[in-house]
């Protein structure tokens, strides 16, 4: 167990957020307006001091989510609470002082640092921007950054393609901490790198959570990179989340079918730990036209008619335990003998 | 006759630099045996695709060279053979499937002329029948609905559909041995436990041997009967799958294997990692390539490379294999790691 317990003292709470994007679609003459719901409905709250770690597959609308309580795209409606104050109504001055606070490290650490910029500019520019300081100040800022993060301050003068990827990230780790925040959105950072430094990078942001009482969002799509760094996991399917709960509980007893089935497949580092697999049909459903009742029915092995009909709602099925679904699991029951059981019901 | 599909013996493959040749892959030997699945693990930057497209002698057309070295796929010799023979080879004895199948498929045609078109070369056969066999290949591997499937184009179909598309072309002339390089990476885990279950059907059902490339670990130990390590265009250790992770024996596959978080580890520890990171081709160190990352390193291993050796039933390139296995520093610790500093 983690030993720094995060306190229960909520950082942000985020209310019915929703996105939805409008894309065009038919021919010239027979032009037709599809919406895509890439957050659909979402409401959490993120306690001070924790790892959320955000996990599902590409397209269920995790970094998009992400981006949407940063304010880095707008959300078509909800709330997102920063310390109580809604932070979807500021306007210009004040997301401009909010930015000091809520900070993002990217995936790519190869697009998201520019290439022209020295990478004592690329850090150097938050303090620009916000006026923090100047001259010989800012250099010696950016220097104990990049020291903090495991780099030698000597290379402030060095362009981005002269680091390595788990260097660069580092660097993208820097700025992202330049202003001191409080709340970081982690999209992926570690999903571009090699395993050998995969680990280094890991291992620097859980210091540094530690060391400066960062709150974090970590969205992954590694299941086990997730485990070993959240204290709470949130699982997403077609922009909505539908489970919820401590990490322990997610890994151990998981509720959603579509958890369970996700932590059969993860290939295991260990091939004495063959699991029973199970594989789930089909693939995620095109968001633009996602299926009625609960989205994930079509690929559900437990969906029944209800699931066809009515959307599930968000209950907490166990202590701080949230699922969405009609059907959910107990406290260590097995999703393969569900299915063995109600195969035998149903034939 | 032995029961070895290919035979790779000390493998040297090129690239023309400003200064002289890079080397992605410079002296691996391995070999497949029938009906067997091997992986070769590395990261990016070990040469494990160089070495899959040197086997097809595809680097030929990216400006590379085989500068030594023999490739014996039953018993031929794949690296002489001249680009007609190799033709003949390629898609109907060895085919290959790769990472990103949006690109490996031709955008302007269906799936179902890029798969005749593959039955068609190797087979002479009228194209009904050639269309016949696509929707039993495509049936083969999966898709739904194959009739209409056939009729669509790549961009039509989502990323696992795309993926079994490559894999029914790759089968079109039942090969003997099948290539797939970072068949999942592109794919989610949902849809990589089908491709790769998909897989595992085919080598049963047909004894075919597959070479699966990879970089995940967890893929490896659930696919391979045995792993290859590859880091720095060498060979670093060779193992069954099962004794490589009861006891990795390279001081390199012990920090691989130690790096990646595990489902049942200790959650929130700092994990064992690997310092620095695998050197770029033109700065490759002198000795043992992976000497300035090793924990274990001594002089020897600066100015000697230790070659690839027997080691029962394994084969490992260290200088201290023998030492550190003694003083039992080689088992795999995941707990509690200690963070090493970089």
């Amino acid at each position: 167990m983690n030993p720094n317990q995060p306190s229960k003292e909520p950082l942000l709470k985020i209310e019915n957020l929703k996105k939805h994007f409008t894309v065009k679609s038919g021919g010239y003459f027979k032009q037709r307006k599809k919406v895509i719901k890439a957050v659909d409905d979402v409401s959490f709250t993120i306690y001070k001091g924790e790892t959320l770690g955000l996990v599902g597959e590409s397209g269920c609308g995790k970094s998009t989510l992400g981006r949407n309580i940063l304010r880095l795209q707008e959300p078509s409606d909800g709330k997102v609470y920063f310390k109580d104050s809604n932070i979807l109504t500021f306007k210009n001055r004040e997301l401009r002082k909010l930015r000091k606070q809520m900070q993002i490290i990217y995936q790519d650490p190869f697009s998201s640092l520019n290439p022209r910029f020295t990478i004592g500019q690329v850090i150097g520019e938050m303090y620009d921007i916000h006026g923090f300081a100047k001259g010989a100040e800012k250099e010696n800022r950016v220097k104990e950054m990049l020291e903090l993060v495991g780099l030698d301050p000597s290379r402030y003068t060095s362009f981005p393609h002269e680091f390595s990827g788990g260097q660069r990230q580092r660097v993208g780790i820097a700025r992202a901490l330049a202003l001191n925040p409080e709340f970081i959105v982690a999209d992926e950072p570690v999903s571009a790198l090699d395993v050998s430094v995969q680990s280094q990078v890991l291992n620097l942001l859980m210091k540094l959570k530690e060391d400066l009482g960062l709150t974090m969002l970590f969205i992954a799509h590694g299941l086990n990179v997730v485990r070993h760094i959240s204290d709470r996991v949130g699982v997403m399917y077609l922009g909505k989340i539908v489970e919820l709960s401590e990490t322990d509980n997610i890994f151990d007893s998981p509720a959603h079918p579509y958890t369970a089935a996700l932590l059969s497949t993860v290939p295991e580092v260990d091939p004495m730990l063959k699991k029973e697999r199970i594989i789930l049909k089909g693939e995620v459903p095109s968001p633009a036209s996602p299926p009625s009742g609960c989205t994930f029915r079509t690929r559900c092995p437990l969906a029944t008619e209800r699931c066809k009909v009515e959307v599930p709602g968000l209950t907490e099925i166990r202590p701080n335990h949230f699922v969405f679904c009609h059907y959910p699991l107990e406290a260590g029951q097995n999703l393969k003998e569900v299915i063995a059981s109600r195969g035998s019901v149903t034939s | 006759m032995s029961n070895k599909i290919l035979e790779v013996k000390n493998l040297v493959t090129g690239y023309q630099g400003k200064d002289g040749f890079m080397k992605p892959v410079d002296g691996v030997s391995f070999d497949i045996e029938k009906g067997e699945t091997i992986c070769i693990v590395g990261e990016s930057g070990s040469g494990k695709s160089v070495t899959s497209m040197s086997i097809m002698r595809l680097v030929e057309f990216e400006n590379g060279r085989i500068l030594d070295g023999q490739i014996l796929f039953c018993g031929e010799e794949l690296s002489k053979k001249s680009n007609e023979e190799m033709r003949q080879i390629r898609g109907s004895k060895i085919s290959m499937i790769f990472q990103e199948p949006l690109t490996a498929l031709n955008p302007v045609f269906t799936i179902g002329k890029q798969i005749t078109e593959a039955i068609l070369f190797h087979r002479s056969m009228g194209k009904k029948e050639a269309w016949l066999r696509a929707e039993e290949l495509v049936r083969l591997v999966g898709i739904s609905d194959p009739k209409q499937r056939l009729k669509q184009y790549p961009h039509e179909l989502s990323g696992g559909m795309r993926q079994r598309a490559m894999i029914a072309i790759a089968l079109a002339s039942e090969p003997d041995l099948l290539i797939a390089d970072e068949p999942t990476t592109a794919l989610d885990v949902t849809i990589e436990a089908q491709i790769l279950e998909l897989l595992r059907s085919l080598r049963e059902e047909r004894g075919m041997s597959i070479m699966l490339i990879t970089h995940d670990i967890g893929v490896a130990a659930e696919m391979a009967n045995r792993i290859i390590i590859m880091y720095a265009g060498k060979v670093m250790e060779v193992a069954e799958t099962k004794d490589l992770f009861d006891q990795p024996l390279h001081p390199y596959s012990k920090g691989l294997l130690e790096s990646v978080p595990r489902m049942d580890g200790e959650r929130g520890v700092p994990l064992k990692s690997i310092s620095g990171s695998i050197p770029r081709l033109n700065e490759v160190p002198p000795g043992c390539r992976f000497s300035p990352r090793c924990p274990f390193v001594t002089d020897k291993c600066h100015k000697q490379e230790p070659a690839l050796e027997k080691r029962g039933t394994r084969q490992v390139a260290c200088w201290h294999v023998d030492e550190l296995f003694e003083k039992d520093l080689l088992a795999i610790k995941t707990e509690g790691g200690v963070p090493i500093e970089s």
